[in-house]
């Protein structure tokens, strides 16, 4: 692809706890639907973004039993984007903080994503024509 | 590649870290052969003030032995060659002479911010 | 001059550093480079015309896009065709498009 991009992330919030995660997603959403070369790294809290027992519940409020409430999981949205990105031909590299995981017990992760450090980081940021920190508050 | 962490927050889960994030994240991309240096503004001008000490905290049993040292943290980041620039209006708002601060910072007014980024590739806002 | 892309995620109501990051702004402009504001997330409240929203026609004044969200506008009830003086809705997007031409993105 001729106008292939390459664009890192650096994430910092959990999920369920602000919108911060949400607008992360939508844009690494739109760069996967270009075919971009991704590279997200996940710093401390957002290390739970791809926890693979993530799990949906039903919900009395909403009158909703599992199914209906469809919860949303992020880490479906993490593996829907990295496939996305894949179909169009580009790729998701996304690194966990590994002390981050450690210290949350966060080691278990949907596939695709991988352990790493802040020399990882740099090393993506360097080799990328963008790079994007979400800081978190 | 040459990059600021802008550091703007302040005492973000230092205690349970017992270090901030950010300036530990400086470190260690400055180990890793990074190029980096630190603004620091807002409450996070906070983190130069010689005077901070975590005083002892336990839960229960459990005492916490390896306190967060943010001043010395912040400190030892221009022995390693990554300049510490902190914003002057931020620091005399909030009520911080020059004489509270750990040594080896570089101060800068608020106007000579946007000044500042054109010596980065990248700026970093954590 | 460099390209900047400013994305403010925070709002005025609530938050006092989101001056600064207006002023961040300005200043930059100032300085000649090319500046864009996007408003996101609650960042976009003061695009509904109100108490803050002159801050953001000055910015406009200054040779400043301001942008907002189109997605975060419509979950907040706010029209875009409504918008203060000096706003435009845009899609996210527009953040891709300028990390893929090398802005320096900065989140606040």
């Amino acid at each position: 692809m001729a106008d292939k991009k390459t664009l890192t992330f650096a994430l910092m919030d959990a999920p369920f706890e602000n919108a911060r995660s949400t607008t992360a997603l939508r844009l690494i959403d739109i760069a996967a639907r270009r075919g971009y070369d991704i590279n997200v790294f996940a710093y401390e809290g957002a290390v739970y973004l791809p926890f693979s027992h993530q799990a949906k519940h039903a919900n009395a409020v909403h009158g909703h039993e599992v199914e209906e409430e469809d919860h949303p999981l992020p880490r479906e949205w993490v593996s829907a984007v990295i496939a996305e990105a894949e179909k169009n031909g580009g790729k998701v590299d996304w690194v966990n903080c590994g002390l981050c995981v450690d210290e949350r017990g966060a080691a278990d992760s949907v596939d695709g994503v991988r352990r790493g450090t802040p020399g990882d980081f740099w090393n993506m940021a360097s080799a990328s024509d963008g790079t994007l920190v979400i800081p978190t508050k | 590649m040459k990059a600021l962490n802008i550091i703007e927050t302040a005492y973000r889960g230092t205690l349970e870290e017992q270090d901030d994030t950010i300036v530990w994240i400086t470190h260690a991309m400055k180990g890793a052969g990074g190029d980096l240096s630190v603004l620091l503004r807002g409450n996070a001008v906070n983190y130069g003030v010689k005077a901070q000490n975590v005083g002892a905290l336990s839960f229960g049993a459990r005492q916490q032995k390896s306190a967060p040292q943010l001043a010395e943290d912040v400190a030892k980041l221009p022995g390693k060659g990554v300049e510490v620039f902190i914003v002057e209006e931020d620091l005399s708002e909030r009520g911080i002479a020059a004489g509270d601060l750990v040594d080896g910072l570089t101060a800068v007014s608020r106007d000579q911010v946007p000044k500042l980024f054109d010596g980065f590739d990248q700026v970093w806002h954590w | 001059m460099a390209n900047y892309l400013l994305i403010e995620s925070r709002d005025p109501f609530d938050s006092n550093d989101v001056g600064q990051f207006y002023g961040l702004a300005a200043g930059l402009a100032r300085e000649g480079h090319s500046v864009t504001l996007f408003l996101v997330q609650n960042g976009v409240l003061p695009a509904r015309p109100s108490a803050h929203s002159a801050a953001l026609a000055d910015l406009r004044g200054a040779g400043i896009d301001v942008l907002a969200d189109d997605f975060s506008l419509q979950e907040r009830g706010i029209a875009a065709d409504g918008l203060a003086d000096g706003v435009a809705a845009a899609a996210l997007d527009v953040v891709i498009d300028h990390m893929a031409g090398g802005s320096k993105t900065i989140w606040h």
